[in-house]
C-alpha cells in the first residue's frame, strides 16, 4: 500500500511537473545562445515564472518520493513501474500543451514504455 | 536564418541541436541516477516511524558525498532539460531520453562482459526501436512563439 501510494506520487507529480516546466520554457521561447552567461540568464528568467516554480515543486515531490521508494524497493521493481510516466507524459503533453502526437510518435512512446519495463524486469 | 512553421531555427539545425542536448541529458542523468542509487543504499532504508528517525535519515542523506555528486549531475541534467524544452516537444524529449535505460545494459555487456538476459535484450531492442520511431517525428509541433530577447550572452 505504501509502495503503491509512493509510485502514484512519483508518476503523477513527476508528469505534472514536466508539463509545468515545459509550459514555462515555451513561454521563454527557443534558446539560441549557449554561452554560460546566456544560459544563466535563461535560468534566471525561467525561475521568475510561476509555472517553473510549480513544476519544480511537483518534480521535487516526485524526486523525494522516488528516493524514499528506492530505500526499500529494488530499482528492478521501481523503474518498470515508473515507466508509465512516458505514456502519462505524452497524454499530458497532448492535452495540456497542445503537442501534435502522430501515430508514429504514439507507437514509439508505447514501445519505450514496454522496453523500459522489460529491461528492469529481465 | 529563415522562420519555419514551428521554430525560428532551420529544421535540420533544430534536429541536431535537440540531438546534442538529449545526448547530454542521457549522460548526466545516468551518472546522477547511479550516484544517487549508490548513495541512498549507503544511507539505508528510511524509517518513517518517528520524526527523529526521519531527521536522522535526512542528515545522513545530505552529508553523503556520493549523494551530492549525484545531485550535481542531476542539476546539470535539469539545465539541459530546461534548455531543450524551450524549443522541443515534451513528448519528443521524454521518450528519447529513455535511451539511457538501453545504454546501461549495452555498456555492461560490451565493456564489462556482464550477462544480459534475453528479456533484457528484448527491452533494449524495444527502447531503441521506440526512440527511433519518435526520432522520425518533428522535434517541435506546437507552433512558433516569439522568443523573448536573450540579452544574456549576445551583448
Amino acid at each position: 500500500m505504501r509502495t503503491l501510494l509512493f509510485l502514484g506520487i512519483v508518476v503523477l507529480a513527476g508528469t505534472g511537473g514536466e508539463i509545468a516546466v515545459t509550459h514555462a520554457m515555451k513561454q521563454i521561447g527557443e534558446v539560441t545562445s549557449f554561452t554560460p552567461r546566456a544560459i544563466l540568464h535563461v535560468i534566471g528568467r525561467a525561475f521568475r515564472l510561476g509555472w517553473m516554480w510549480f513544476g519544480f515543486g511537483l518534480m521535487a515531490v516526485a524526486f523525494f518520493s522516488l528516493l524514499a521508494l528506492l530505500s526499500w524497493e529494488n530499482v528492478s521493481f521501481v523503474i518498470p513501474a515508473t515507466a508509465l510516466s512516458y505514456a502519462a507524459g505524452a497524454v499530458g503533453a497532448k492535452f495540456f500543451l497542445g503537442e501534435r502526437i502522430n501515430p508514429l510518435r504514439w507507437a514509439g512512446v508505447l514501445l519505450v514504455c514496454a522496453g523500459v519495463a522489460l529491461v528492469f524486469v529481465g | 536564418m529563415s522562420a519555419t512553421a514551428t521554430s525560428r531555427t532551420e529544421p535540420a539545425a533544430l534536429r541536431i541541436k535537440t540531438f546534442v542536448f538529449i545526448v547530454l541529458m542521457i549522460a548526466l542523468g545516468s551518472a546522477g541516477d547511479v550516484l544517487l542509487s549508490a548513495g541512498m543504499k549507503q544511507v539505508g532504508e528510511v524509517d518513517h516511524g518517528s520524526l527523529g528517525a526521519l531527521a536522522d535519515a535526512f542528515w545522513r542523506t545530505f552529508t553523503s558525498g556520493t549523494v551530492w555528486l549525484g545531485i550535481a549531475s542531476l542539476i546539470l541534467f535539469f539545465v539541459c532539460y530546461m534548455l531543450v524544452l524551450s524549443w522541443a516537444d515534451l513528448s519528443f524529449v521524454l521518450p528519447a531520453s529513455a535511451t539511457s535505460y538501453a545504454i546501461v545494459p549495452l555498456l555492461g555487456y560490451a565493456l564489462l562482459g556482464e550477462f544480459v538476459s534475453p528479456m533484457r535484450w528484448a527491452g533494449v531492442a524495444l527502447i531503441c526501436l521506440g526512440v527511433a520511431l519518435v526520432g522520425l517525428t518533428p522535434p517541435s509541433t506546437t507552433g512558433a512563439r516569439t522568443p523573448l530577447p536573450q540579452t544574456g550572452g549576445d551583448d
